[in-house]
């Protein structure tokens, strides 16, 4: 049963990886694609590792597997907060049907939404 | 030195779950890493050592765990399939909201979970105001926009940590 679960837990892991590289191909600026990019990986390596988990038990391979499920889930936000806020700032433009950036308004610099082409 | 104790604990207890077993070498070393980390670092520990001990906290985070697994694939879901919809289904924008949260650590507990659950990305934090990179922006009012992304978790995280 817990094997069955163990698998389950994997390939719904491996499967939200494959989704959110997708994403990265798809999506049309650097912050969507960030979306898709940093969440659906770290939910499918957190997937992975807690299938790797179920599997190999209350061991020396399953409680790392737990550790570096949890070390990913605090890491991975904040890393890429720095990216979007460090590419914000320097002016990496939003895709063209951005609806409105209240960072930049705010700042009170010019808008960085790309025009239409 | 409260802090410093508390940072002790908290690294050898990790150390301890890395290494997952009682050989001495590995406790001399545990020992010898953590108090290193914990004379370096331990006054940046930012939480309160008598908070981490205080069991209604403790209840709270552990009730938190399903609430946060609940919407993180719920909204994982969402994106998944806007990924896979063929006409691109996005109106993405920058909010900006507002937070009650008072201590800093709860602050950036919030914001990491705003970023984890998919829609919504944290691209700063500034006092206790957040600007959200928002996948489709569902409404441009402040409260409105606040209540919708915020959701339960300032409920459980203002019980964990403030």
């Amino acid at each position: 049963m817990i094997d069955v679960l163990g698998w389950i837990s994997l390939c719904t892991g491996v499967g939200f990886t494959v989704l959110g590289c997708l994403g990265l191909v798809r999506f049309p600026d650097l912050y969507n694609r960030m979306q898709a990019a940093t969440k659906c990986v770290t939910l499918g390596t957190c997937g992975i590792m807690l299938g790797v988990f179920l599997k190999s038990g209350f061991g020396a391979l399953g409680v790392k597997a737990l550790l570096c499920a949890l070390f990913v889930l605090i890491t991975v936000p904040v890393a890429a907060h720095a990216l979007a806020r460090g590419s914000l700032i320097f002016g990496v433009k939003l895709w063209k049907d951005t609806v409105k950036d209240e960072f930049t308004d705010d700042r009170g610099g010019e808008s960085i939404i790309e025009g239409p082409k | 030195m409260g802090r410093r104790i508390g940072y002790f604990v908290f690294g050898f207890a990790v150390w301890m779950l890395l290494v997952y077993t009682l050989h001495y070498q590995e406790v001399i070393v545990g020992i010898g890493v953590a108090l290193l980390a914990a004379v370096l670092f331990g006054r940046n520990l930012p939480v309160e050592p008598s908070r981490l001990l205080n069991p209604v906290r403790w209840f709270w985070l552990l009730a938190y765990i399903p609430v946060f697994a609940y919407m993180c694939l719920k909204c994982n879901i969402d994106v998944a399939l806007r990924v896979l919809s063929p006409g691109l289904q996005l109106k993405p924008g920058i909010v900006r909201i507002r937070t009650s949260l008072k201590s800093d650590i709860a602050r950036v507990f919030l914001a990491n979970s705003i970023t984890l659950t998919p829609g919504t990305m944290t691209v700063e934090l500034k006092e206790d105001v957040l600007y959200i990179h928002w996948i489709e922006v569902g409404s441009t009012d402040p409260v409105e926009a606040g209540r919708t992304i915020i959701g339960p978790f300032e409920y459980f995280l203002s019980r964990i940590f403030d």
